[in-house]
């Protein structure tokens, strides 16, 4: 029998009340791309074939621009919850999963960067 | 607790594959090949903010046989995904889990996937892209 009190088995391992938080985001951002995915693909086919000067026109326009932005958050958070899942659902050896889980974080920040600055260089 | 008489996961490879499972393991494999995807779709965001060469090399990609069919099936991809992601907020909420509703739904999703995909490359096509 061991003499360690529960608080300590528990420490680091249950719900600090943030048990609900990568469900919950991972639905957020859903329901954000829902319309956001609709308008970007409708645009894009729209825009199929444009030339640099009509589509950084496009991407220039303010209410383009801000949603630009909110639809690269919500993608790369999304993506990173999502693929999170997988990687702790398939992945068992340790020292993999861990790699890949810092890897799928690190990629997704690291894209998001790349869009927000590659929008902000077009709009601004 | 006796170990040997636990439950067991169903084994996939004797198991009938059913609508709810297939279109469950779709949705996942559709988001990881949509991950990666956007490793594609950051080039071109980053091409267009470059300039004109480099938009232009982009287009070309994208308008060439390999770049329409990964772009054919990123699209496929990602009507399916939203799709089905609605009929997961759907589950989310309570709603549509009996198993008469699920089968349904899903095949509704696979429908509205092919009709989504068509419209949309209708458009694109329409609008020149490819050309």
């Amino acid at each position: 029998m061991s003499l360690r009190a529960p608080l300590q088995r528990a420490r680091g391992h249950g719900s600090a009340k943030e048990g609900v938080e990568h469900w919950w985001m991972q639905r957020l951002t859903a329901i954000a791309l829902v319309p956001l995915t609709v308008w970007i693909v409708a645009s894009l086919a729209f825009l199929a074939g444009a030339s640099h000067a009509e589509m950084t026109a496009w991407i220039a326009h303010p209410g383009v621009g801000i949603f630009l932005v909110l639809l690269i958050v919500a993608v790369f958070y999304h993506a990173k919850l999502g693929m999170q899942v997988v990687i702790e659902d398939y992945v068992h050896a340790k020292a993999v999963k861990v790699t890949c889980l810092i890897a799928n974080s690190f990629g997704a920040i690291f894209l998001a960067a790349i869009c927000i600055y590659s929008v902000l260089k077009i709009a601004l | 607790m006796d170990q040997a008489n636990r439950p067991l996961s169903p084994h996939l490879q004797v198991y009938r594959p059913q609508i709810t499972s297939v279109l469950s393991i779709f949705h996942r494999m559709s988001g990881a090949g949509l991950w990666l995807g956007t490793v594609v779709l950051t080039y071109w965001l980053y091409a267009t903010a470059l300039g004109p060469e480099h938009y232009d090399t982009a287009q070309a990609i994208f308008g060439s046989w390999i770049g329409m069919l990964l772009l054919l099936g990123w699209s496929v991809a990602l009507f399916y995904h939203l799709c089905n992601g609605i009929r997961h907020l759907f589950w989310d909420a309570g709603y549509g889990y009996d198993l008469d509703t699920a089968a349904r739904s899903g095949w509704a999703v696979m429908l509205a996937t092919l009709v989504l995909t068509a419209v949309a490359w209708t458009i694109g096509l329409s609008a020149g892209g490819g050309s």
